[in-house]
């Protein structure tokens, strides 16, 4: 059992990147597919953190490299925890300690458009860490355990008890991927208010940092979507990846359809759709239970 | 792997016409797609790799340029875009203009036209990011002789209040610099009009 978590954590470590940056990469083409363009190729991803690993590093304080590299860090031991077969609940606390750690780092360096993105992605973080809470609850009412050790080895797939769980899951992954319309605090698109938000003072080496965090990240929450489907049986992978597939591209879809809102209109979405899908289905999920 | 395949661009108008910025734009639109190249249009100078100008410098300008272009990471390449910004074309003797681009920082590339016609531009690019790997491999080479033991393009910087408040970067002293050069229109009598 414990070499099968540490073959599990390593291939995490090595196949999270790689995954993270060709779902980047699928979709930026399927991005420019929606817009009549031809698209990057699908490596542009690793090209351009190549790039930024070989560019001179400036850095406006000091203590924001330290941050930085703490974000990854956190990041991935995140992840680790989540592939690794931990406990749900420490994946979702130690996941906004991560995010802490990038606020940290756009504050530590007083430009006027980091704080203001960092600001915003504190926003953003209260829009979609009661989701994170409540989906924890939500397995444990349904499967009886916290541990995805044991979710993983379940009799059927979670998403029978929790289909509202799931809806709320995936309308807060917009807001976590920061996809468009809830890209307040950085954008992947260039030319918004504030230049670039919550990454505007990171550069170089500390950029592609951030960009890797971010590919770690985006596999991390696939594989938390996959979840509501694995079972005991292997067949069940494939219909988790299949999942993961369509929520990916509907978030593609919704980013490329919609301008962003204003912060106040995503927090009082973001809680309403939690609200009534995810409370809803815990309620009920209680309820019978009981 | 190279660093030109993923060039980003921080566009920058010194005083033009727009007649360049338009045909930047249109370059950066779906119908001629730079971003198939790895191109992305971005607006923070911490990320960019190529500094596209537009226009001339005139005197508010050049301070917002020399900026730019110290905020930028090495290595990085400077493309002067249109008529103006490689001499100062038509407004070349206007009274508050310096010259083109190069007036304040080292251009690269030098891409003609009235305005700028979007092919021209992408084959500006395309010059720009061979610049780009060039600038790299010198580095590389130079270390490799031994002319240099600390790879300087990937040094971490400090910035400082300095770098944001050196006395060439305050507009009085573009002013001054547009002041005693010797163009026409600066006479007196002229302002008096």
């Amino acid at each position: 059992m414990a070499v099968s978590i540490v073959v599990r954590v390593i291939l995490y470590l090595l196949l999270g990147p790689v995954i993270g940056g060709l779902l980047e990469g699928i979709d930026r083409i399927i991005s420019a597919r929606m817009q009549g363009r031809q698209g990057p190729p699908l490596f542009q991803p690793f090209y351009d953190v190549y790039k930024l690993m070989h560019k001179q590093t400036i850095v406006v304080n000091s203590i924001q490299v330290l941050f930085i590299t703490a974000y990854l860090i956190f990041t991935i031991f995140t992840g680790a925890l989540f592939f690794g077969g931990g406990d749900m609940l420490l994946v979702f606390f130690s996941l906004s300690m991560s995010e802490v750690m990038l606020v940290l780092s756009a504050y530590s360096v007083n430009g006027p458009y980091s704080a203001m993105g960092a600001q915003r992605e504190l926003l953003q973080m209260m829009c979609y860490e009661p989701m994170m809470l409540l989906l924890a609850i939500g397995f444990y009412v349904a499967q009886g355990s916290f541990m995805v050790n044991d979710l993983i080895g379940a009799d059927r797939p979670a998403v029978i008890a929790l289909p509202g769980m799931l809806i709320g899951f995936a309308f807060v992954l917009i807001i976590k991927l920061r996809k468009s319309p809830f890209d307040l605090s950085t954008s992947h698109h260039a030319h918004q208010e504030m230049v670039k938000g919550l990454t505007t003072d990171i550069s170089g080496r500390d950029m592609g940092l951030v960009e890797l965090a971010e590919w770690y990240d985006a596999t991390l929450m696939m594989g938390i979507v996959g979840m509501f489907f694995v079972t005991r049986e292997p067949v069940s992978y494939l219909f988790a990846i299949l999942a993961c597939s369509v929520v990916f591209f509907l978030i593609t879809l919704i980013d490329n359809t919609h301008p962003r809102v204003k912060a106040m209109r995503m927090f009082g979405l973001a809680w309403g759709v939690i609200l009534v899908c995810a409370g809803t289905n815990l309620l009920i999920l209680n309820l019978i239970g009981k | 792997m190279k660093l030109s395949k993923s060039p980003w661009i921080l566009h920058y108008d010194g005083s033009s016409c727009n007649g360049c910025d338009i045909e930047v734009l249109a370059t950066m639109m779906p119908h001629f797609d730079v971003e198939r190249f790895g191109v992305i249009n971005t607006g923070n100078p911490k990320h960019a790799d190529i500094l596209l100008l537009t226009g001339g410098i005139n005197s508010q300008t050049a301070p917002v340029v020399r900026q730019l272009y110290k905020q930028m990471p090495d290595p990085k390449v400077v493309m002067a875009c249109g008529i103006c910004a490689c001499d100062g074309g038509i407004f070349k003797e206007c009274y508050n203009v310096l010259g083109g681009a190069d007036q304040v920082v080292p251009v690269d590339i030098y891409v003609p036209g009235c305005a700028v016609r979007p092919e021209a531009l992408i084959e500006g690019v395309k010059k720009a990011v061979a610049i780009l790997d060039e600038k790299q491999q010198e580095m590389k080479i130079a270390m490799k002789q031994g002319y240099c033991t600390v790879d300087y393009g990937r040094l971490a910087v400090h910035t400082t209040e300095d770098d944001y408040n050196s006395e060439e970067s305050s507009p009085e002293a573009a002013q001054e610099q547009t002041q005693t050069a010797e163009t026409p229109g600066t006479t007196e009598g002229g302002d008096a009009e």
